[in-house]
């Protein structure tokens, strides 16, 4: 996917510059009201992520602007202001969604999620592979004619898979990936997502091979 | 909290006092006055008759052959009884020597001279009578004599006629204090009436509303509106400053937080050692409380500031608490927790959307936060005219046996919350806004007996 970021903290841009990266997706920065609004202009992103408090001014007044001039890009606001203030307005001035710092980066992925369905974008994204394709928007899984809806962690755990076919993920990196740090998990836990994955499977052509000892591996059949 | 002014006296009541106390004093001058001014004419009058009469007895006096004669008018004592029915008394007498009437009349003290009447009250037989003496000088056998007419009556009907008199000066004097206090009253409420609207329109406003008082006053209160005025602008400006503050505050210690975080989760992908990684989650955990606990602190401090002056609006209940289920859907996704939504009937109620945004978000958190993945959540909003409430009920295994109001305290933690991040103002946060809109906040454990049931339970109106 296309994000611009606009965040005027440099090592915070950066930071979230390389995880977005690690992801695999497309992102420019903007470290002001003005270079956001060039940015905007010369290039078609999926999402923007907004901050609020930036040097040449607000946030808010870049929102405004770019919902006047019927920009329909997607806009999640990244906020460091106390919940009960913020409420923000934002979502008033066109905001598609906020999200609090310092933020989870699985949250901010299902935000994006979350948006970029309900504008029903995002069907450019489908994957294929073998017989399977995906749909990490919608959150499908077809195989041949039959079309399934994944839960949450079967998503992320095929996401996952799908970002590196053929490379084994260990246990560890693989709860990493779909638990939050919140959460006291074994990584036996793994094993059952892994065991639902497969079922979705049957018959596409893809499997989910056990290294052992090592981890799990997707490849062809 | 309001707190109650130090009252001494009222501005009212003591204009009041000194109004009515003037106009008693005020009706008790002109109740003497009268009485006096009516005892006098009265007298006046009275005395002109017996005056009358004497004349008219004095001119029946002749003389005839050097006898002095008198030929009494019955007109003379008949105009007396039509006054009132005094008995009458008369007496002729020629130097000292009586010639008709009663000789026992007193004899008045003063020197009668000719042309002079003598008016004294005296009394008689005991009884009060008033005495008219006149005289008259005639020549009998060629020398002068002083013939001396004297007319009395008692005086009964007189204080008759007095007391009737006196007794509508009396009803005069009261209907003239009852007027007046009457008038009064008046004066009194009308001349705090512009201190009472000004209390009015201050106390109506709302929290935010710090406009300048424009309203007119009278010149005497104008010091007071305009030091209340200077005080609604330093207000305004220490609001201002400290909300400036707090969003200063919580940019400042989250932006380098979210800076840390994401660093972690970059390198937490990068390495390989486990005991490297445990650490990397470790540090994340912390910074998530770090952040979690700057943000609730800052999130109490502005639910107390609010609550201490609520800012009323209509509130759908329902839209709001499925506003929030949406907010929050994603976020339950991550564990595969599904939100359910249930509302029945018109929940309603007036209260500070913000505040009770926040107090049900705080419960929603709660409940996804300490729920295992895969299970269910139940957000059910209901009203019945009387009440609005909405209930959550989770299932993350409940409180156990942790006392439920004391987890309403401040930084007091369930049971259930090993391993989980949290600073334990939630439920705190919740209950007093709860209890600044008059409504409650339960906890019980859920019919499953799976979970937690919490509910926030609000006065309709």
């Amino acid at each position: 996917m296309r994000f611009l970021l606009v965040e005027d903290n440099a090592s915070l841009a950066k930071a979230i510059l390389d995880r977005l990266r690690l992801d695999g997706h497309v992102v420019d920065h903007a470290p002001d009201v003005q270079s956001a609004e060039d940015f905007a202009a010369t290039t078609d992103y999926d999402l923007i992520l907004l901050d609020i408090m930036l040097p040449d001014g607000d946030g808010r007044t870049f929102l405004k602007q770019h919902r006047d001039r019927q920009i329909e890009t997607p806009v999640i606001v990244l906020t460091a202001r106390s919940e009960v203030s913020d409420r923000v307005g934002v979502l008033d001035l066109g905001a598609d969604d906020y999200i609090t710092k310092p933020f989870d980066f699985s949250e901010l992925e299902a935000r994006c999620r979350a948006v970029l369905r309900r504008r029903g974008g995002g069907s450019s994204n489908e994957r294929r592979f073998g017989n399977l394709r995906f749909d990490p928007m919608a959150g499908t899984l077809s195989v041949e004619d039959q079309t399934i809806s994944l839960r949450n962690k079967e998503l992320r755990l095929l996401e996952v898979f799908l970002s590196a076919p053929d490379r084994i993920f260990s246990k560890a990196k693989l709860v990493d990936r779909l638990f939050s740090y919140e959460e006291d998990v074994s990584e036996n836990a793994i094993e059952v997502y892994v065991g639902r994955l497969r079922k979705h499977l049957v018959g596409s052509g893809v499997e989910i091979a056990t290294v052992r000892g090592l981890g799990y591996r997707m490849s062809l059949q | 909290m309001t707190r109650r002014a130090h009252v001494s006296g009222s501005i009212r009541r003591r204009l009041l006092l000194q109004l009515l106390g003037s106009a008693a004093l005020l009706a008790a001058i002109l109740f003497v006055t009268v009485l006096g001014f009516v005892r006098d004419v009265a007298e006046e009058s009275h005395d002109s008759i017996l005056f009358a009469s004497a004349t008219s007895i004095m001119d029946s006096i002749a003389v005839n052959a050097g006898e002095v004669s008198v030929d009494l008018p019955y007109a003379a004592l008949s105009m007396l009884g039509n006054v009132s029915d005094d008995r009458v008394f008369y007496r002729v007498s020629r130097a000292g020597e009586v010639l008709t009437g009663y000789s026992d009349l007193p004899a008045g003290e003063a020197t009668v001279r000719a042309g002079q009447p003598v008016f004294e009250t005296l009394d008689y037989k005991g009884e009060t009578i008033r005495m008219v003496t006149s005289s008259r000088r005639l020549s009998l056998n060629g020398a002068p004599t002083d013939i001396e007419v004297s007319v009395a009556q008692t005086q009964n009907g007189q204080a008759a006629i007095l007391a009737r008199l006196s007794r509508s000066a009396l009803y005069l004097g009261i209907g003239f204090f009852v007027l007046s206090s009457a008038l009064a009253i008046w004066s009194a409420q009308s001349s705090v009436r512009p201190l009472k609207s000004l209390a009015q329109a201050v106390s109506r406003r709302g929290p935010k509303d710090l406009r300048p008082v424009s309203r007119p006053v009278p010149s005497e209160m104008a010091p007071l509106v305009s030091s209340l005025n200077t005080f609604i602008d330093r207000l305004g400006v220490s609001l201002t400053r400290s909300e400036d503050f707090i969003a200063e505050a919580a940019h400042r210690v989250r932006t380098p937080l979210a800076t840390v975080r994401t660093q972690a989760e970059i390198t937490l992908r990068r390495v390989e050692k486990e005991e490297n990684r445990g650490s990397l989650r470790e540090m994340i955990r912390a910074i998530d409380e770090t952040s979690r606990a700057s943000g609730q602190l800052l999130d109490h401090a502005m639910v107390s500031f609010r609550t201490d002056s609520l800012e009323r609006v209509d509130i759908d209940l329902a839209e709001l608490a499925r506003e929030l289920v949406e907010r929050l859907r994603p976020v339950a996704d991550l564990k595969d927790i599904d939100l359910h939504f249930a509302n029945s009937g018109t929940p309603r109620m007036s209260g500070d959307a913000i505040l009770i945004q926040n107090a049900v978000r705080n419960i929603l958190d709660n409940a996804i936060k300490y729920s295992p993945p895969e299970r269910q959540v139940h957000i059910r909003v209901s009203g019945d005219g009387a009440q609005a409430r909405v209930s959550i009920e989770d299932e993350a295994g409940g409180f156990g046996t942790t006392d439920t109001h004391a987890l309403t305290e401040r930084f007091v933690r369930g049971e259930n919350t090993q391993g989980v991040v949290g600073s334990g103002l939630g439920l705190t946060i919740a209950r007093e806004v709860a209890e600044a809109h008059g409504g409650t906040l339960t906890i019980e454990t859920s019919k499953s007996g799976a979970g937690a049931c919490v509910t926030l339970c609000f006065p309709s109106h």
